[in-house]
């Protein structure tokens, strides 16, 4: 029978290459370092070893896992006792998408000179391993505008000067 | 080569992060990102971090607070600094800076953090910006979590987010309540009817899956609730598919067509997956219609995916039944073989286990078949689940009577071919086995065809072999066997036997004493004295067996796991209350020694008969029996009902005995299990025959009572009659035992403390905390009185204080170790000083050095330590007097008094000498001459905080103020009256507020022209210009509004609305500070206060 789960939102998200390097991670839970790098090694050894047509889904420790490789790069999400697999896997789609159209088709060399990027739209996206906005459109959109605004940041503008102080 | 390259690179990070460019530093931290993710250790950087969180640029905050959220966890012990800066950007006026501390702290908050920013957060829920309101929505979840005593207060308002007008900030809250409601829904019963409006009006899918998902919380509680969402249900049905499938749980009718979607939708390996998941759902509810689709779930065991096969095994777990639990075990066990990868096969071992013994062993009809399925197991090579095995042939051998001498000769052919279990590789689990073995052989000895067989196997050398548990079951339970063999045999006058399995156990024996394991050397070398004994009784012709065989009398029953904690508290007894009182003081001391005396005298006599009676015993014992047997509610093992009903006629037919025959049994492991299938079939078939012949009986069975409950019992199922008499002996219990469930539910469940009755009206202590300290709460000081404190003003200075408490501790600590050169420097401070020490010779330390070194030193924003005098005579307490800012011209300053001295202090009372421009509120009524209490007592080595609220009247000029502690030190000696006197210093920069400005804002003051105008500048400066502004952000509680290379500008507001703007400009070796303000005084009693602080870099 199913075990009551104690956590209902997503623990941890994962991206990594076929070869098995980590690109980016997410937890949702504080997790202390040396487990997360057990957490890590374990699980992408056993998303690796399984085969393009089976399901998405695989009961790993007392977690859920949903993932799905987009060419060379599978995501990967934890999620705990009777979350919503399917919602899962759908947040793994969308964050894909957001991915594509922020750098515009993306791929794996996006993720991984624009990690911080990558991040800062997960960020946008979920929060605690919770749906934040589930509009591609106002997503990006504060990214967008975040982004301008540190380019503004840049750019140093001289107010001192236009003050007379300077 | 990797290896050194990294290592390379974290070294020029290092350099990097030395650097004062924050640009720099910020590039290094997101390369520190970057390397944590690939496994490196980056804690060491976590100031680094803050420093780049703190920075005032968006991009480099943005990858400050990434770095933080990335590598920060709980036990991160700078966590607590980060307080402030996360607290500043909250309420920071881009949204984007609150935005990405929002964002930050969702991943690394900590009860603190919760507890400390609760209310900014509360606060940030009604911001007009829809995207902040959003995620303080969300992370409002996280701080429930962490923080329970917040989710009453902060309640009303999350409930008002549910109608939101932004869809984002709407679905946010939704998702928290449902999240919340999902642990204790029937505190939110009451939101049902909002809930229903938002689904039947909600176009947002997601939305409309976390509501259904609350439903399914929700109706259980309220029946009524089902009804009604049959409806909008159906249709969203139509429009959402598989996926509120899933969602359906528990209370959502109408499942026979959504399990026909799924069976359609089956091929395909993810709906496959999910298909499966649904069904497990349904299947709680609706068995049967998930019962029909057995075949379908078996071929999911043949599936090429874990994932699939593991959920189909959950969902046979649940479909099982009398009728087709040999079938599907059957099936289970061809699986067994096959399976490849041993986790597999180790989580079909446990579910076969699981799935037979569910229940209470509900569905097992034949235990025979069970057991020899338990045998085979046994043959599994390197699973780590012997134990499991082992417990539950335990578990049925004792429980199931009827069984026992079939266990017994299994079991003995187990021991017989233990060789086989034990031998090399796969020694690891499966040997367990052998302990549940060799112990019912030993308990149920007398079921032993071949005893002296089995007493040989048990005491070969091999034996010595296996682990040290195992041993010492071997060896206590050969004797229990070599008791029944001896009586055996004296009963049948074979002497010779008799001796010959004596001599077997003398000579085998001493193996076992020489055994590393103590226990078992210890029982052994027990045993073997005994049996030596034993030898030399039987020499003589002495019949032993009898007694021998004493030593195992009675039969163990097992006990339930609960049995201990539900034994009732007999009435009338308090564990609390005296049995004896105790003596009395007044009682003279030559009387004791001859009461105790006396005492023991009586004590003997009473013992005695006691020890003697043993006919009195053996009433007593006939007297319970005849009491338990005629208590209802003691569950007696037997004679059971059951048990009267194994001997009726009717069954007897049930060939046990061919059974054993039919099956040879010395060699284990044979697949018999088969067999056992195709004989259960066949009798099924005669019971059939034989039914209506029975019909009369079962009522009567019936009537007796149905001891195994079965849940779901269908028609088929009745019809099967179980081959044993299963009298499966029903846990002991005490007599009485309480009914109670309380002990199921676990105390640690971090759910549990958000379990709070949400509709009862907030009652003043509940309020989330604010900057406000724990005296003031609790106390009455007179600040209490003084309504001046306004909250919003207060929210910063809590945490502040912590963070502040933190370095204090450390101060302290380094004080000890700098105290020489402080005293030297002040020499001629230091002399009183001196004379209290040589007095006292403690660790005591007047607070004179450490006040004296820093009264420029002021603390965080807002905060500033007050120079303190401690000059006068024995001062056994270190005072470090820090003020805080209020609203309107009120100044909040926090005394913090430690008791260094080894006297607890007493009665304190402070009196400041008031000057016109400064006054001390005091309670009212008194007097300015009267001493302001101090609401607390000091023991030894404790320190504790006082608030005390000045009200100054012009802040342009820096103040001092006069004060005494007065209080009484009581130690053993007795209680002195003593003083010390301190003084208060109010700096002008204590009277400026961290205001952040904006650069156009900045420039239109600039440009009114109202602003006198004043500079200093300051020679031989080292530090870099970074540090330096840092240190006037810090000291001086301004905030930059605009850095160009060795340029800012800076400003800051007082409590009295005058603003200050500086430029400070940074040369070769020097700065100088330009500031302008609408009060001159002000502004060069502040430059010079700047001044002095710059001096110092």
């Amino acid at each position: 029978m199913l075990e009551e789960s104690r956590e209902e939102l997503m623990r941890f998200m994962l991206l990594f290459s076929r070869q098995g390097k980590l690109r980016l991670q997410k937890w949702y839970l504080a997790t202390s370092d040396k487990e997360r790098k057990k957490m890590v090694r374990e699980l992408m050894q056993v998303v690796l070893a399984r085969k393009p047509k089976m399901c998405s889904f695989l009961e790993w420790r007392d977690l859920k896992v949903v993932y799905k490789r987009y060419a060379s790069l599978y995501f990967c999400c934890a999620i705990e006792g009777q979350d919503n697999e399917l919602i899962t896997l759908e947040l793994i789609h969308r964050y894909v998408e957001l991915l594509d159209k922020y750098f515009g088709s993306v791929c794996e060399l996006d993720i991984i000179f624009n990690f911080e990027k990558a991040y800062f739209i997960l960020d946008e996206f979920l929060m605690g391993g919770d749906v934040q906005d589930t509009s591609k459109k106002s997503v990006l959109k504060a990214i967008e505008q975040a982004d301008l605004l540190q380019e503004e940041d840049e750019s140093p503008r001289s107010v001192l000067e236009e003050m007379g102080l300077a | 080569v990797y290896a050194k390259y990294i290592s390379q690179c974290i070294d020029e990070i290092k350099q990097e992060l030395k650097q004062d460019n924050i640009a720099v530093k910020a590039n290094a931290v997101c390369k520190l990102t970057y390397l944590q993710m690939l496994g490196y250790d980056i804690s060491w950087a976590a100031f680094n971090i803050i420093e780049v969180m703190s920075a005032s640029k968006f991009t480099f905050k943005r990858i400050g607070y990434l770095a933080a959220s990335q590598s920060f966890h709980e036990g991160t012990d700078v966590i607590m600094l980060t307080t402030n800066q996360i607290r500043k950007d909250l309420s920071s006026p881009s949204q984007y800076d609150t935005g990405v501390a929002l964002t930050g702290l969702s991943c690394f908050v900590t009860p603190d953090l919760a507890r400390d920013l609760a209310n900014d957060i509360m606060t940030l829920m009604s911001h007009t910006k829809p995207y902040i309101r959003k995620k303080a929505v969300l992370i409002m979840y996280k701080v429930f979590l962490k923080y329970p005593e917040s989710l009453r207060p902060a309640f009303p308002r999350l409930k008002e987010k549910l109608e939101d007008p932004d869809p984002g900030v709407q679905s946010a809250a939704v998702n928290v309540i449902c999240e919340l409601a999902r642990r204790n829904p029937k505190n939110y019963l009451s939101l049902a009817p909002l809930f229903f409006k938002l689904m039947t009006s909600s176009t947002n899918n997601w939305v409309l899956i976390k509501i259904i998902k609350l439903f399914g919380a929700l109706t259980p509680l309220e029946p009524r609730l089902g009804k009604k969402l049959i409806e909008p249900l159906t249709n969203l049905i139509h429009r959402l598919s598989v996926a509120v499938l899933i969602s359906l749980s528990s209370g959502m009718p109408n499942h026979s067509a959504s399990i026909q979607v799924l069976t359609w939708l089956w091929r395909l390996s993810a709906v496959k997956y999910l298909g499966l998941l649904a069904m497990s759902k349904i299947l709680k509810t609706h068995p049967k219609s998930v019962q029909s689709h057995k075949d379908l779930i078996l071929q999911c065991l043949d599936d090429k995916d874990e994932s699939i096969r593991l959920r189909a095994l959950d969902l046979l777990y649940g479909m099982v039944s009398k009728k087709n639990l040999m079938e599907i075990v059957k099936k289970l066990m061809t699986h067994v073989d096959k399976a490849e990868g041993t986790t597999y096969r180790d989580e079909l071992l446990t579910k076969i286990i699981d799935i037979c013994s569910q229940s209470n062993y509900q569905y097992i009809t034949n235990f025979e078949w069970y057991i020899s399925i338990l045998v085979e197991l046994t043959r599994l090579e390197g699973t780590r689940h012997g134990h499991l095995i082992a417990a539950q042939m335990l578990d049925v051998a004792i429980r199931v009577k009827a069984i026992r001498k079939f266990a017994v000769s299994q079991m003995s052919a187990l021991l017989d071919s233990a060789h086989l279990l034990a031998s090399s590789t796969q020694r690891n689990g499966i040997c367990e086995v052998l302990y549940a073995a060799a112990w019912i052989c030993g308990e149920f000895s007398e079921h032993l065809q071949e005893p002296h067989h089995t007493l040989e196997a048990m005491l070969r050398p091999k034996v010595t072999t296996l682990p040290g548990h195992i041993q010492a079951v071997y060896v206590q339970n050969v004797v229990k066997l070599y008791a029944n063999i001896l009586q055996q045999k004296e009963q049948a006058g074979e002497a010779e036997g008799a001796q010959a399995a004596t001599q077997l156990m003398v000579d085998r024996l001493p193996q076992f004493v020489q055994s590393a394991d103590l226990e078992v050397q210890e029982r052994a070398s027990c045993i073997l004295q005994l049996v030596k004994h034993i030898q030399k009784l039987q020499a003589k012709d002495v019949p032993v067996a009898e007694e021998v065989s004493a030593l195992f009398a009675g039969e163990l029953n097992p006990v339930a796991p609960k049995a201990q904690k539900k034994v009732p508290v007999p009435e009338g007894l308090d564990l609390d209350a005296w049995i004896n009182e105790p003596l009395s003081d007044s009682e003279s001391e030559d009387e004791r020694p001859r009461a105790v005396f006396h005492e023991e005298e009586q004590r003997r006599p009473k013992h005695r008969p006691s020890e003697a009676d043993e006919e009195e015993l053996a009433r007593r014992r006939e007297a319970r029996k005849q009491e338990q047997a005629n208590n209802p509610f003691y569950i007696k093992s037997s004679p059971s009902p059951q048990k009267r009903y194994q001997d009726t006629p009717g069954v007897e037919h049930i060939p046990v005995v061919q059974i054993d025959l039919s099956v040879p049994l010395k060699v284990p492991g044979l697949p018999m299990s088969d067999q056992y299938v195709k004989l259960e079939e066949e009798r099924r078939h005669r019971q059939k025959l034989e039914k209506d012949k029975r019909r009369k009986k079962r009522k009567e069975k019936e009537k007796k009572g149905k001891r195994r409950h079965s849940s779901l019992p269908t028609e088929s199922d009745e019809d099967i009659a179980p081959a044993q008499q299963v009298d499966i002996v029903t846990e002991e219990m005490p007599e009485n035992a309480l009914p109670s469930d309380e002990d199921d539910k676990d105390p640690n469940d971090p759910y549990r403390a958000l379990d709070i009755d949400l509709d009862k009206p907030l009652a003043d202590s509940e309020k989330l905390p604010v900057q406000k300290h724990r005296n003031a709460e609790t106390s009455k000081s007179p600040e209490k009185d003084v309504p001046v404190v306004e909250k919003k003003s207060k929210k910063p200075k809590k945490k502040e204080k912590k963070h502040k408490e933190k370095e204090r501790d450390k101060e302290k600590r380094e004080k000890e170790k700098k105290k020489s050169p402080k005293h030297k420097k002040k020499k001629h401070k230091k002399e009183k000083e001196e004379r209290t020490k040589g007095k006292k010779k403690s660790k005591k330390q007047p607070l004179g050095g450490e006040a004296a070194a820093g009264p420029v030193q002021n603390g965080a924003p807002e905060e500033e330590p007050l120079p303190v005098r401690g000059t006068s005579a024995p001062p056994p307490r270190t005072c470090d007097i820090r003020g805080s800012l209020q609203e309107d011209s009120q100044v909040t300053v926090a005394i913090v008094l430690e008791n260094r001295s080894n006297s607890i202090l007493k009665g304190m009372e402070l009196s400041v000498l008031d000057s016109l421009n400064a006054r001390m509120a005091r309670p009212q009524g008194s007097s300015v001459h009267d001493g302001v209490p101090v609401p607390f007592q000091l023991p030894p080595g404790v320190s504790n905080e006082a608030q005390y609220v000045f009200t100054i009247q012009s802040i342009v000029m820096a103040q001092k103020l006069k004060g005494t502690l007065s209080f009484i030190a009581k130690n053993d000696q007795g209680a002195t009256h003593e003083k010390l006197d301190f003084r208060l210093h109010f700096s002008c920069s204590s009277y400026l507020t961290t205001t952040p400005c904006y650069s156009d804002a900045f420039a239109k003051l600039l440009e009114s022209g109202d602003l006198s105008m004043s500079s200093v500048k300051v020679d031989g400066i080292r530090m870099s210009f970074q540090n330096l502004l840092a240190k006037i952000c810090f000291h001086h509680h301004f905030s930059v509004v605009e850095r160009v290379d060795s340029c800012a500008s800076m400003y800051s507001r007082s409590i009295q609305g005058h603003h200050i703007c500086l430029l400070v400009k940074k040369g070769e070796n020097s700065v100088s500070v330009d500031g302008k303000c609408s009060d001159s005084t002000l502004l060069s009693n502040l430059l010079e206060e700047m001044k002095a602080t710059l001096a110092k870099c």
